[in-house]
């Protein structure tokens, strides 16, 4: 684009987008930021005083250990077989276009019906027993999301793995580059950004499977699956939105901790290959 | 090169075997509803108030799908195709907001919704999801792969703004846009936090809510309310199926 002292065009476009993400995503956020260092009743200043009682809270604890546990697992494992799965159905193997298919379909099934099928299958008196209490519970729920998520994973690097040029493996496989070679010179290093793009929504579906966890133990599941998203809905049932308040700063301290350290990686990535 | 073949054979049953396993859930629904075909017109000709939510949950999607992509396409071009002061931050800005699970923003939400008295209309479960900062993140990294010189060349020929984005950068990136309809609507089609947080009356619930509640209702009901309420979604992976299969349901351009 040609350089203009200012060009309002821009903010144009952007204004839908950023008006409704100021109402209910900015403005909502600024509500929360004050809850956290306020006082219930009196809306009284009172510094990290909640910061301090939430985080030395046992209830706390064990949901944002949970939870970073689940993302730590879910995330990785979700990624890593994901791409090898894509590196696989990428040869031309019989039938690998309709083995896409088939693995975007649990996306589709409704979240009713998974939880209908987990109980079905490890409820009380279920399939396979009553598993749904304890580490079995975490898997389980790790499980879930990984049937429901992997497919979509799959499609995303097949099509960062398509805009690798084919030229690229040529010129390497002349040089004597052999298979695994390739895979680290080439294939990982161009396939950062979409990399990224994959984990961000890899996180946003590990969150999101909460729903499952919901739906099948309710509002005080096994300690195993007691997640920060049971923390904060109880905390809102119980209209305690100091609690609530500091759990959520919490969590957008960390997740914004994490996208920096990305988006710096993705970056000076960027840079380099310019 | 013979070994390579045994390779691809291997890896071939791996990959069946796979499928089939992910498959055997969504293939046992299927199973069970067709054991007792009689849930299925239970559901159909006893259950006005499943069909009622079932429409009105569609259209609700629709709505919410039709502007989000709209307000997502604006935003997307600005970040994908101008410079301007304050872009990386804002840009971080979203993707942040996006990863945040739902009930960070529930209650700030739901004051915020009480203030503009939208509570316990379906208003306060569509405003949220088409201010969704995630379609914008999208459709900027799908328009980022189209190059800048096709809409330097359609400027020249004098297309203005508008021209460009809906003539020339969508259609280009229809993968994308597929990609999103398809996210967003999966998304509103299961959305059970909102629902149970903004609306006081569970007459009012869309069926994802509903669903769970008839799961009370027997295991075969509830299969074939649940099988049902997949068609929509199966319809659109069919409708825009060659997008998804070949990859492109991301970058766009292949």
């Amino acid at each position: 684009m040609e350089k203009r002292t200012f060009d309002k065009t821009p903010w144009l476009l952007l204004l839908p987008i950023l008006a409704g993400v100021g109402l209910f995503f900015l403005i909502p956020f600024g509500i929360t930021l004050y809850y956290s260092v306020t006082f219930g009743v009196t809306g009284r200043f009172v510094g990290l005083r909640n910061f301090a009682e939430v985080l030395s809270s046992s209830a706390f604890r064990l949901a944002a250990g949970n939870t970073l546990r689940f993302l730590a697992l879910g995330v990785p494992l979700n990624m890593v077989l994901a791409f090898f799965l894509a590196l696989l159905v990428r040869k031309p193997l019989a039938g690998a276009r309709l083995f896409r298919s088939g693995m975007l379909l649990p996306m589709v099934v409704g979240v009713a019906s998974v939880v209908t099928l987990v109980n079905f299958c490890f409820g009380d008196g279920g399939l396979w027993g009553s598993r749904l209490e304890g580490e079995p519970a975490f898997w389980i729920l790790e499980g879930v999301y990984l049937w429901k998520n992997c497919g979509y994973n799959i499609v995303l690097f097949l099509a960062g793995l398509n805009t690798i040029p084919g030229d690229l493996y040529d010129y390497a496989s002349l040089e004597g580059a052999g298979g695994p070679q390739k895979l680290r010179c080439i294939t990982l290093p161009m396939m950062v950004p979409t990399g990224f793009f994959v984990f961000v929504i890899s996180v946003i579906n590990c969150f999101k499977t909460y729903r499952e966890a919901f739906l099948l133990a309710g509002e005080h599941p096994d300690e195993r699956i007691y997640m920060l998203q049971h923390f904060l809905s109880n905390n809102f049932r119980n209209l305690n939105y100091q609690r609530l308040s500091v759990a959520a700063v919490c969590l957008f301290a960390l997740i914004g901790a994490l996208t920096a350290v990305f988006y710096r990686f993705q970056r000076r990535y960027e840079d380099t290959r310019q | 090169m013979r070994r390579l073949k045994w390779m691809d054979l291997f890896w071939g049953a791996f990959l069946l075997a796979l499928g089939a396993a992910v498959l055997i859930p969504v293939g046992y629904m299927a199973l069970g509803v067709l054991r007792e075909p009689g849930s299925l017109y239970q559901i159909l000709l006893r259950r006005p108030d499943y069909l009622m939510k079932f429409w009105k949950s569609l259209a609700l999607g629709a709505v919410i799908v039709a502007v989000n992509l709209a307000v997502s396409c604006l935003g997307g071009f600005a970040f994908a195709h101008f410079s301007f002061r304050g872009k990386g931050a804002a840009h971080f800005l979203l993707i942040v907001l996006m990863m945040m699970p739902v009930q960070v923003t529930l209650v700030p939400n739901y004051i915020i919704l009480d203030r503009l008295h939208l509570l316990d209309t379906w208003a306060a479960l569509a405003l949220p999801c088409i201010f969704n900062p995630f379609g914008t993140v999208l459709m900027a990294q799908v328009f980022r792969s189209v190059p800048g010189e096709i809409l330097d060349a359609a400027r020249v020929d004098g297309a203005g703004t508008g021209q460009v984005l809906w003539k020339i950068l969508v259609p280009t990136a229809r993968g994308g846009a597929v990609s999103l309809i398809l996210l967003t609507f999966v998304d509103v089609w299961n959305m059970v936090e909102q629902p149970m947080v903004f609306l006081r009356d569970p007459a009012d619930y869309p069926l994802s809510v509903f669903l769970a509640v008839m799961n009370e209702s027997g295991l075969s009901l509830s299969l074939a309310g649940g099988l049902l309420s997949m068609l929509p979604v199966l319809l659109l992976f069919l409708y825009f199926r060659d997008e998804l299969a070949e990859g492109v349901g991301f970058l766009g351009l292949k």
